[in-house]
């Protein structure tokens, strides 16, 4: 799909100009063989993570718990591991199934999709460690309030 | 290749000798690991050679000034609804969003949008909000949102302006 779209865009650009166009293709090439290595190093960490942190011992952790200990189990599990979205619902399907908590839900997925230890080498590489620790620690924070606003609204938290 | 080219793939090659080793031995952990290792891989085979060419080819065709006028630092309040609705359409994951990121930064995209981008990015995506949608509920999705992206824009302001307090100046050598 992807592929499909990006071959069309490079025809209609390289009619309409061809030197531009084919300096693109070179320079995203390029950038390409520049990343890899940093690209390869994160496929290893999330193979690795994805064997000792699996969806079992997922369900197994956060499928009896609820509440403060539930919520931050669910936020540490959440930012050390990276799964693609197709793996990471169907999985909070499960967790809802078994009655944890739309907070508990929250934090987990939201930390996985906004906390990356794993994506750490890549991030790093483009805006430095100060800035990647920083936007991480900020992105804990906002899955904190959220889960905690989820809670909220569902009547999970009565304040 | 030089040293610090091998440097940079010291991992893969250790990994690779981990790999074969327990093969060798017939490993699990080793043989489980590498399963994960391949299909991942091919997931982003799937569409990142693609989203690097047409990185290459917004740096060549996309005005400096464009970027400055709808994303940079003297962009109104609209700025922030582009950079949401760009962030709908990446793909894979964050670590798509950064090399893109990095490209805007550097046709001149302030930095609060670029951290509304990257944040967006994580939590906005549309297929994978579909899919949270249909497997937790409509309810909790919208609920997620609604409180996660004004917290995201509010943070990224404070962030530029206290990188901007601190002189950030981003790295340019290796995703050029």
């Amino acid at each position: 799909m992807i592929y499909l779209l990006t071959l069309l865009l490079t025809i209609v650009l390289f009619i309409r100009d061809r030197e531009k166009t084919i300096a693109g293709v070179k320079l995203g090439i390029k950038k390409l063989i520049k990343n890899l290595p940093v690209f390869l190093n994160m496929i290893i960490l999330v193979s690795i993570s994805l064997y000792f942190v699996s969806d079992e011992l997922i369900v197994r952790f956060l499928g009896e718990s609820s509440g403060i200990i539930g919520l931050l189990l669910a936020i540490l599990l959440g930012s050390i591991s990276l799964m693609p979205g197709f793996i990471a619902f169907p999985l909070a399907g499960i967790l809802l199934d078994k009655g944890v908590s739309y907070m508990v839900i929250g934090g987990f997925t939201t930390t996985l999709m906004m906390v990356g230890v794993l994506t750490y080498p890549i991030e790093k590489e483009f805006f430095g460690v100060r800035v990647t620790i920083i936007r991480n620690l900020i992105s804990l924070l906002i899955a904190l309030l959220v889960s905690v606003l989820v809670g909220i609204f569902y009547g999970e938290i009565i304040i | 290749m030089n040293l610090n080219n091998l440097r940079k793939y010291g991992l893969f090659l250790f990994f690779v000798g981990f790999v074969l080793l327990s093969f060798i031995f017939d490993y699990n952990v080793g043989e489980g690991i590498y399963d994960n290792f391949l299909q991942f891989t091919l997931t982003m085979i799937k569409f990142l050679p693609a989203v690097f060419v047409l990185i290459g080819l917004f740096d060549t065709w996309v005005d400096r000034e464009v970027i400055e006028r709808h994303l940079g630092n003297d962009s109104n309040y609209l700025s922030f609804i582009w950079a949401i609705l760009l962030s709908g359409t990446t793909v894979g994951g964050l670590y798509v969003a950064f090399p893109v990121a990095h490209s805007l930064l550097k046709k001149g995209a302030s930095l609060r949008i670029i951290f509304t981008y990257i944040g967006a990015a994580a939590i906005c995506r549309i297929p994978m909000t579909l899919f949270e949608a249909s497997y937790v509920g409509i309810k909790f999705t919208l609920i997620r949102l609604f409180t996660s992206i004004p917290l995201i824009i509010i943070s990224s302001i404070l962030l530029e302006k206290y990188l901007k307090s601190r002189g950030y100046q981003i790295s340019d050598d290796l995703a050029s």
